[in-house]
């Protein structure tokens, strides 16, 4: 447990308060909350202490990105319109690399940079409707977003079916997060979606 | 590379009189060899020296034959030569065409024997060989020739390995590690060379040695020479053990690229052995040479490359000769690189990785096959060379033998390689998302094989400047067998023992790839939320300027577009559509069956009505799956006729001749639609849509007896089934053992593997403009097809094979 006692730039106390007291402490570094924080900074334009969409909309290379709206979705919980500092550690959290030595200790919540847990929050970027299924319909949207105009409607309707028929166990005619972990097991996810700068 | 070629019947089934009788014949045959080369080996017979040799022995004999004839009309007749024997006429090509045909004969042989490959690696095989053949020889009484020749070496049996390395590199992982990479092919090759030649030159000093007459400069040469794991060796054995993807990348990578520094070093020590000491400003030149070399070698390579994908571009009407531009551009940057004094290896892998996704998008799929099958071949040849070389080369070599000398070396290499390995990671880990294990590091440091690099460029050494260059020698050649045999024979049991994690045999499903596309967007977009130029970042950056503007400068036609994920479900489609078909799935076909819509052609959705509307007559969705299912039961039947059938529809590139003649096929298709309507056996001929270059060539390379739907984009074109004409030989099914056992780290290669067969028949009936004329816009012409099409391969009798019969 490491107390985030650092010194940090003479900014909102308010904020700085509350993060401090609660479990930051072990998902990332008190470095990693100072250099965040300062991304946070230089995103909240208008110095709100919360990010909107269009914060992150002003991101140019982000709008060039197919999936760069459901990035975005994932950072604003279902019905919230800003996110503060906690929620955005807290997202980006998942992608420091996982500590393999970490004990299993099935008593203790999964850690949010664990592999499941980077699953399960790619799996909630295809689930929009968050019903623990990637539907056909989902999938297609997927798809479409990411080979943008460069295949024909049917095209992406044969590789949607494909897919899920490849994956589906149960027969259910869409993805289960179980099937979806299942279908990526022989990628290396800790290294796939781990970056530098949480490290 | 060993390429193995699978016996065609189970090793059991195979008699033990049938072995036994061609192990006979080799032997003969060895012995034969051996008895000719040793006779001819009196004069000198290194290939390069010998041209002016065997010149002035033509001469001679043309001047011999004139006298003869003069004498003809002078003197008394002499009797008519009927047949008469002239060795030395064609003595220079006869003799590397033994020794190559002895190579292949032996790899032949060592398959043969059951269990023998699975125990000893290949290249322990070969290098005995290689001593049997030198002993032979010394046994007979003759010289040894010098066969490991440094200009022999270096100009012809090293550049086929390395290009074939380079072009089937896999960049991503390479990409990946490439810091890792780096950092044991220069800093620790750089260890290398200064640990053990520092320390041997201390133990020279030691009285008890008599070899205090060795300075420091040679020395630390000696050093540099041995230090370098040699990409052969790592080639050889690590393949057999089919590691996973990083130790192979790692240890691979490192072979490949410290090149640059054994150059700069050689050359470094060499130079100033002669002055006796180095300053502080040849040291600083020495790291500006080294900078040079290496991206000097890159660049040379890179723009070689990027000429020979430029011009693949127009290559369309001379499909032929295409492999050999891939060939000889390399070759050339090759030389080109040593002409400089630059990295040669560097500049082969550079030029083999830059030109590779521009060439194959552009050139034949036959070509594609001829260029794979050409690096495989000659990499494959050259290195059981090399092998047999090294032994013949020791049993020939002056040897200066000197215990401590010999045994200093070896334990000296191995401590310094691990320490090396160590510690490098314990620094790499540090930067490494994934860390490298301890495993990992044994393996790592375990496969740091020396081979025949170090050899010739011990052989190199002017015998003047260095008078122990036969100690040097024989420790160089003791050092590569103690890797070879003890480390090469070793690493797979130790492989297995330590549970190293194997590579995974399994192919990529559209899950994997769908997913990992999606992953690598998520990253970029979270790194691009961060504000941090990581890794995603700048490939996603690289990809873009790809797209925008390479591809469009260097592949020819549409093709540029195509996203990969396509390329990929096309391929999976297809063999799974073999898949189905060979293992006689029934006539209803599940929903995984390619379906019409998968084959159609990639253009944007905005196509005019009014071209949709030049249709032939309307076929519905009900009688074309009767269509289906009625050619699908005849398949069988129908490929006797397909040889036929071939050779008269194979046509050249239907847009080549215009409107008119497109419409003459138009009319010609409507006619064979009615006919198959009609008859039940009739073979129909394909009405293939555009489709992408890799969809056809996952089509050419696939099972001949898939055949999947083809359809239009509109719905006016009618179905028409395809059967590919391609008879099966069996050797097709070794093919396909020989490089799933290859486990070719290609994985393009990885991905057709699954379905290469021998396509040398003709494949490509004539197809349909019609489906075609639909998507084009504006008379493009569409590339995917015609790059099929157009390429009837050398002459259409090599389309004749025997038919297959199931």
């Amino acid at each position: 447990m490491i107390w985030c006692a650092a010194v940090l730039p003479n900014t909102n106390t308010n904020s700085m308060n509350r993060w401090f007291s609660c479990f930051l402490f072990n998902i990332v570094t008190p470095a990693h909350i100072v250099r965040l924080y300062d991304r946070f900074e230089a995103l909240d334009k208008e110095k709100t202490g919360h990010l909107r969409p269009q914060d992150f909309g002003a991101i140019n290379r982000l709008a060039m990105n197919p999936i760069g709206d459901r990035i975005i979705g994932a950072f604003f919980s279902p019905g919230q319109e800003t996110v503060d500092f906690h929620s955005f550690v807290r997202i980006l959290a998942h992608f420091r690399p996982a500590d393999k030595k970490r004990p299993k200790d099935p008593s203790m919540p999964e850690p949010v940079n664990s592999r499941t847990s980077k699953l399960k929050f790619a799996f909630q970027l295809y689930d929009q409707d968050k019903d623990g299924k990637i539907s056909r319909a989902e999938l297609l949207q997927v798809l479409r977003s990411m080979l943008e105009m460069q295949v024909t409607e049917e095209q992406l309707e044969s590789i949607a079916d494909r897919t899920i028929q490849e994956a589906d166990l149960d027969k259910d005619d869409a993805i289960s997060f179980e099937e979806f972990r299942k279908s990526l097991e022989k990628v290396n996810i800790d290294h796939k979606m781990s970056i530098r700068f949480l490290r | 590379m060993s390429v193995r070629v699978a016996l065609h019947s189970p090793t059991g089934s195979r008699s033990f009189l049938e072995r036994g009788l061609l192990l006979l014949v080799m032997l003969i045959f060895l012995e034969g060899t051996v008895l000719t080369l040793g006779a001819a080996s009196s004069p000198d017979i290194s290939a390069q020296d010998n041209t002016g040799g065997g010149h002035d022995r033509r001469d001679d004999h043309r001047g011999i034959a004139g006298s003869h004839e003069h004498t003809n009309y002078t003197y008394t007749k002499k009797a008519f030569p009927v047949l008469s024997l002239d060795y030395h006429h064609i003595q220079v090509p006869f003799e590397i065409s033994l020794w190559v045909l002895l190579a292949s004969l032996m790899k032949l042989g060592f398959h043969l024997i059951p269990r023998l490959s699975s125990i000893v690696p290949e290249s322990c095989l070969l290098i005995v060989v290689g001593l049997l053949v030198g002993g032979l020889i010394k046994l007979a009484g003759e010289e040894v020739p010098p066969v490991l020749d440094s200009n022999l070496f270096f100009l012809c049996l090293l550049p086929p390995i390395i290009l074939d390395a380079g072009y089937f590199l896999p960049i991503r992982p390479f990409m990946e590690n490439i810091g890792t990479i780096l950092m044991f092919a220069v800093v620790g090759t750089l260890w290398n060379a200064f640990f053990v030649g520092g320390l041997l030159y201390a133990v020279c000093q030691i009285e008890g040695t008599y070899l205090s007459q060795v300075e420091l400069l040679p020395c630390l040469l000696f050093g540099s020479i041995i230090s370098a794991v040699d990409p052969v060796a790592v080639l050889a054995v690590f393949e057999e053990i089919h590691i996973n993807e990083l130790l192979h990348i790692l240890v691979f990578g490192e072979s490949l690229l410290n090149d640059a520094v054994t150059v700069v070093l050689y050359h470094l020590f060499e130079e100033y052995s002669g002055a006796g000491e180095v300053t502080p400003t040849d040291v600083i030149l020495g790291v500006i040479c080294f900078l040079i070399v290496s991206l000097g070698g890159i660049a040379v390579g890179a723009i070689y490359g990027i000429l020979a994908a430029f011009t693949s571009r127009f290559t369309s009407h001379t499909r032929v000769i295409e492999p050999l531009f891939v060939f000889v551009y390399s070759y050339m940057a090759y030389l080109s690189a040593e002409m400089f004094h630059l990295s040669g290896i560097m500049a082969l892998i550079a030029c083999g990785a830059v030109m590779r996704p521009y060439v194959e998008a552009n050139i034949s799929h036959k070509s594609h096959t001829t260029v794979k099958y050409f690096l495989k071949m000659w990499s494959s040849v050259s290195e059981t060379l090399i092998f047999i070389f090294l032994g013949v080369a020791t049993v020939a070599g002056p040897h200066a033998w000197n215990w401590t000398f010999v045994s200093v070396t070896v334990i000296l290499c191995l401590v310094s390689r691990v320490i090396g390995v160590v510690g490098l990671t314990f620094i790499i880990n540090k930067f490494r998302i994934v860390k490298l294990t301890t495993k990992d590091q044994f393996i790592v440091a375990y496969g740091g094989l020396r081979g025949a690099i170090a050899f010739s460029l011990g052989y190199l050494l002017d015998k003047d400047l260095f008078p122990m260059r036969t100690m040097f020698l024989t420790a160089i050649i003791t050092e590569i067998f103690f890797t070879v045999f003890v480390q090469g024979m070793t690493i797979k049991p130790l492989v297995d023992l330590l549970a190293v994690k194997k590579k995974q045999e399994a192919k990529r499903s559209i899950n994997e790839e769908i997913h990992t596309q999606f992953l690598d967007h998520l990253l970029t977009g979270i790194e691009d939320i961060c504000g941090h130029y990581g890794h995603h970042h700048w490939k996603d950056k690289l990809n873009r300027f790809n797209k925008k503007y390479i591809k469009k400068c260097l592949i020819a036609g549409e093709r540029y577009k195509e996203p990969q994920l396509i390329a990929f479900y096309h391929k999976m489609e297809f063999k799974q559509a073999i898949e189905l078909v060979e293992s006689g799935g029934g006539v209803k076909l599940p929903s995984a069956m390619p379906s019409q819509v998968s084959m159609q052609n990639i253009q944007p959705k905005k196509l005019p009505p009014a071209v949709a509307e030049r249709a032939l007559p309307q076929f519905t969705k009900g009688r074309e799956e009767e269509i289906r299912k009625i050619l699908r039961s005849n398949l069988q039947k129908t490929r006797q006729r397909l040889r036929s059938y071939n050779r008269h529809t194979l046509v050249a590139d239907p847009f080549e001749d215009g409107w008119n003649d497109f419409l003459l096929k138009k009319q010609r298709m409507i006619e064979l639609e009615k006919k198959m309507t009609e008859m039940s056996n009739y073979l129909t001929v394909p009405a293939a849509p555009p489709d992408s270059p890799t969809m056809c060539r996952a089509r050419l390379a696939s099972d001949p007896n898939a055949f999947y739907n083809i359809k239009a984009s509109s719905d006016g074109v009618p179905t028409i089934q395809v059967d590919l004409a391609s008879p099966q030989s069996p050797d097709s099914v070794n093919m396909l053992n020989e490089f799933s056992k290859r486990g070719a780290t290609d994985q393009g290669l990885g991905q057709r593997e699954g379905a290469t067969r021998d396509e040398d028949q003709g494949l490509m009936m004539k197809l349909s403009s019609a489906g075609k004329e639909e998507k084009e816009e504006g008379g493009n012409k569409n590339p995917g097809l015609m790059r099929c099409l157009s390429d009837p391969g050398p002459s259409n009798e090599d389309e004749e094979d025997e038919p297959f019969l199931p």
